[in-house]
């Protein structure tokens, strides 16, 4: 099952694997073809089996347009899917702002502050889709 | 306009004003500083209220020699806008209604009008009439340009104060180790609630809070454009991976919202600060219990 994750050309973005989720860091510069390659690449990983999350860092993003918005938008949509649990982590509040002046609230869209808090948020909540969030406070 | 219809050899009005204006300033500047515009204004001397009244005849007279008596635009004026504003801000600060403060200016133009009539008791009385309302209509012109330069300053001073509005009144307040606060206080509008946003936000990230409370009991009223805002701040702050909790909504607002027909349905509220914090706090798992009676001296 290697050769969907080990080959990251030019102007894909890579999916990694880390053991039942599926790590995504989106680069600053997310255009039409690449996200189309992505959400494809996501949706094989995931039909191939063994993957309960995929986590979306979007950190790198400092600029938001509607394309990007809609792209965003889908993988909420994607996100109810049963297979595998879509949360994306590390939005920055330029971002955020953006897509709810755009009118993108993506209400079901499951959200982290860090990938390590989605990590988290992923192994904790095994089964039911939304459960109460964190135990411990550690920052 | 009377001043255009020269020709013959006494020249147009505006220019038999000016030439009484440049002739007589001393005199007019002598009898406006017993006025009580530049007697109050300037209380050092009475050289300095003559000397002050000179420069304004002078302005006057540059106007008249361009001919643009109705102009309050006329470039002579922009010598003496400062000092105009100046007087008008300190009859403001003395307690005067704008109002009075041009009533004070409409009282400069009575002794410079008695002048004029005994300098040209010679005249036909039609010339002399026609430099009456030449000289009116400038002192009219002065009396706008001194309210013009009044206006812009409180408008100056307006948008400055809504600029420290802004960044006075929106503070994050860090009420525990991943919960910041926002004490909402006042009108909420378009650009209040865009600055509350980034604040709320950047302080968000940058103390990587989980939990963000919207205290609004200091909003006055919440109506359908406020409710958006704070939907809008709610669904940010949920992008960003914490969680919003709105607390203190008043019954009136509630009522209001509910009349309005807005839905809040999505947005997690609480009665007061102290139950969105506790109710953060029951989240984040850090339970709060009373001292054990003999035990500690701890909350």
């Amino acid at each position: 099952m290697s050769e969907a994750f080990s080959r990251p050309a030019a102007g894909q973005v890579p999916v990694l694997r880390l053991g039942n989720v599926l790590p995504v860091t989106l680069p600053g510069d997310l255009h039409d073809g690449m996200a189309h390659r992505l959400r494809q690449d996501l949706s094989e990983a995931v039909v191939r089996g063994g993957v309960t999350g995929v986590v979306i860092d979007i950190s790198g993003v400092e600029i938001v347009d509607s394309f990007l918005g809609r792209v965003l938008a889908e993988l909420a949509a994607q996100a109810g899917l049963p297979a595998a649990r879509t949360v994306v982590a590390g939005m920055r509040p330029a971002v955020a702002i953006t897509l709810v002046e755009l009118g993108l609230t993506l209400p079901g869209l499951r959200t982290a502050p860090t990938t390590e808090a989605a990590l988290e948020l992923l192994g904790r909540t095994a089964a039911p889709p939304r459960a109460g969030r964190g135990r411990e406070g550690s920052p | 306009m009377p001043q255009h219809e020269t020709g013959g050899a006494p020249g147009a009005p505006a220019h038999e004003v000016r030439d009484f204006l440049r002739r007589r300033s001393e005199q007019i500047a002598q009898r406006w500083a017993d006025e009580p515009l530049f007697r109050t204004v300037f209380t050092v001397s009475r050289e300095e209220a003559v000397e002050a009244g000179r420069a304004v005849v002078d302005a006057l007279a540059r106007v008249a020699d361009s001919r643009r008596v109705e102009d309050p635009d006329a470039a002579g004026f922009s010598a003496v806008r400062e000092q105009l504003a100046r007087m008008g801000a300190a009859r403001s600060r003395a307690g005067l209604s704008a109002a009075q403060v041009s009533s004070e200016l409409a009282a400069l133009l009575p002794p410079v009008d008695r002048l004029l009539v005994a300098d040209l008791e010679r005249e036909r009385p039609e010339r002399l009439r026609e430099c009456s309302t030449a000289l009116t209509v400038l002192m009219g012109t002065l009396r706008l340009v001194a309210m013009q330069t009044a206006l812009s300053e409180i408008q100056a001073l307006t948008d400055r104060q809504r600029l420290q509005l802004l960044e006075v009144a929106t503070p994050v307040i860090k009420l525990w180790d991943g919960i910041v606060a926002v004490p909402l206080i006042g009108t909420l509008d378009s650009a209040r609630s865009q600055v509350v946003m980034e604040t709320l936000l950047n302080a968000v990230v940058d103390q990587h809070a989980r939990f963000a409370i919207l205290d609004i009991t200091g909003v006055p009223t919440v109506d359908s454009l406020v409710a958006q805002h704070l939907m809008q701040t709610v669904d940010a702050v949920r992008l960003l991976g914490a969680e919003c909790v709105v607390s203190g909504i008043r019954p009136a607002i509630a009522q209001t919202i509910v009349h309005l027909g807005l839905d809040l349905g999505t947005v997690k509220t609480r009665a007061g600060l102290a139950d969105a914090l506790g109710h953060c706090l029951d989240e984040l798992g850090a339970n709060i219990v009373a001292a054990a009676p003999g035990g500690a001296d701890r909350r």
